[in-house]
């Protein structure tokens, strides 16, 4: 489990998860969870483009996501939020389609791409990865001040002059990023898993912003080892394992939560 | 019925249910809810192959399951009930990939992507009459909480004097949505239902104010958007580069966003 290849794969996917698990604390701050389906599911169009121009997966991943980032900036001051992101995921998937109908032999790629494959990393697979993960850290702690500001306090933050539009577009961009840098490890639809649900159970369990942002990122780095090693031993898809970690994750913590808040109530917590 | 006649059809009454239900949707903030349906029918879809039922209702029965889950995680505050919808969007994911591993046959590979893309040209005849009666089933519905759900979105405190329950209102409106998603994601695929859904409602909720007058003004143009992008894909299978056709769903969506464009600038006049 630990021998030459996955080694590759242990570390790419640590560094996913510790972006995943960072960004995911405004996820679900900012119930932006929409916009973290959207931008990832939405980048894979990009890929698909790359393949049919044939230049890097990683380059039209990259492309696709900060366009989508910024269209769901630009369309949110328009527009209500969760519309803006439902326009740009169809129109990212739907250039997607375009792209898969006229180029060749892409549609196998699809499944990769949306379900990951994570346990066949490659060892420049890994280098990207690691460059793309510490861009993602850096911006996560130039912005986030604003981004925490705006999102747990936003009358405070709009007294700090800090304006909801450029906050918005900070943690988009943030996205934008960790979609780069995941969804050519794990894929689209488990980067979406490790941005919700284990920070929506951090959530659940912590109350002070920091303590919830370190709790969520150990719970996502807990999901994924123990997803890779599942795979790994047991031959399950590391995407179920993934998300079903996650979910029971959240229900676990909404249960303790929950009987935390009865206690309390009744005057014997 | 040859194909092009089964495909306008089908994509006639998808426009017609697309409407009413797309307006209540984007007034109600729930355009998240809706897409994350699409993607979860999947799920569900999945599991009627392997089980050897008719994909469509593996595709209702899990969606209206996976509604109700949302409902009763997300309470009423706009950003749990948009965190409850990513987790259960997660754990619906995650069950398409375990579904997806233990039949990995080319068949619901295809399906997949099927489901995502759309397959308006492949509609089967005998899907017609089943699509009409779950389209008049939801708009039924909806017509049947039409003032409830207005008065509601107004006034919750005189809905509830007049012994309307919200929760209940809220729950039988997901479950309108649901049947209304379940046939237009089996028929023309997620983006496409997604694209339908949103677009044309939130368009003509920025031209007219009557709730009555946006919902026939979205299904009219849903409608147009359909017949355009169906027609302009049958034009183009002379097209270059590769004279196969390019997808319907492009063409749809593309006229959804111009339909969507326009209005944003007549508002602005």
């Amino acid at each position: 489990m630990f021998s030459g290849f996955m080694v590759d794969t242990w570390e790419a996917a640590s560094v996913v998860a510790v972006v995943a698990g960072l960004a995911g604390f405004f996820v679900v701050a900012r119930g932006s969870a929409f916009a973290a389906h959207a931008l990832p599911s939405g980048a894979f169009a990009g890929a698909a483009g790359a393949s049919l121009l044939g230049v890097s997966t990683t380059l039209g991943l990259g492309v696709f996501s900060v366009a989508g980032a910024a269209a769901i900036a630009a369309l949110g001051r328009q527009a209500r939020r969760d519309v803006a992101a439902a326009l740009a995921i169809v129109a990212m998937l739907a250039t997607g389609s375009l792209f898969l109908a006229l180029g060749n032999g892409y549609a196998g790629e699809v499944d990769s791409l949306l379900f990951g494959q994570v346990l066949g990393v490659s060892s420049a697979q890994v280098e990207v990865t690691a460059a793309l993960g510490a861009a993602s850290l850096a911006l996560l702690v130039v912005s986030w001040r604003r981004v925490l500001w705006s999102s747990v306090l936003p009358e405070a933050a709009a007294a700090r002059g800090v304006s909801p539009g450029a906050a918005d577009a900070s943690f988009l961009a943030v996205l934008a990023l960790v979609t780069a840098t995941a969804v050519p490890v794990v894929g689209a639809l488990l980067v979406f898993s490790l941005l919700v649900a284990p920070p929506a159970a951090a959530r659940q369990l912590a109350g002070r912003p920091g303590s919830a942002a370190l709790l969520g990122t150990a719970l996502a780095l807990a999901t994924v080892w123990s997803s890779v090693a599942l795979s790994y031993e047991e031959n399950l898809p590391v995407g179920f394992v993934v998300g079903a970690l996650g979910a029971l994750l959240y229900a676990t913590a909404r249960l303790s939560a929950g009987r935390r808040g009865r206690a309390r109530r009744s005057g014997c917590g | 019925m040859s194909p092009l006649v089964t495909a306008l059809v089908v994509g006639a009454v998808v426009a017609a249910v697309s409407g009413p239900v797309g307006v209540f949707m984007v007034a109600r903030g729930q355009s998240f809810a809706g897409h994350a349906l699409a993607d979860a029918g999947t799920t569900g879809g999945a599991a009627g192959y392997l089980a050897g039922v008719n994909v469509l209702y593996g595709f209702v029965a899990f969606n209206l399951v996976a509604a109700a889950a949302m409902e009763a995680l997300g309470g009423r505050r706009a950003i749990a009930r948009d965190v409850a919808t990513g987790v259960v969007l997660g754990a619906s994911l995650a069950l398409t990939a375990l579904f997806l591993h233990i039949e990995t046959s080319t068949a619901t590979t295809g399906a997949t992507v099927t489901v995502l893309f759309g397959s308006l040209f492949s509609l089967a005849p005998g899907t017609v009459p089943v699509v009409a009666a779950l389209g008049a089933v939801s708009l039924a519905l909806s017509a049947l909480l039409y003032r409830p759900l207005l008065l509601s979105a107004v006034h919750p405190d005189l809905a509830r004097a007049r012994g309307v329950h919200p929760a209940l209102v809220g729950a039988g409106y997901l479950a309108a949505l649901s049947l209304a998603v379940s046939l237009s994601a089996v028929t023309i695929g997620a983006i496409l239902s997604t694209a339908l859904l949103v677009g044309p409602a939130a368009a003509a909720l920025h031209l007219v104010r009557r709730p009555a007058a946006a919902m026939a003004l979205a299904s009219l143009a849903a409608l147009a958007c359909t017949l355009g992008g169906v027609g302009l894909a049958y034009a183009s299978y002379h097209w270059p580069p590769a004279g196969r056709g390019w997808p319907v769903s492009f063409f749809v969506v593309a006229s959804v966003l111009l339909v969507y464009g326009a209005s944003l600038a007549a508002r602005r006049r």
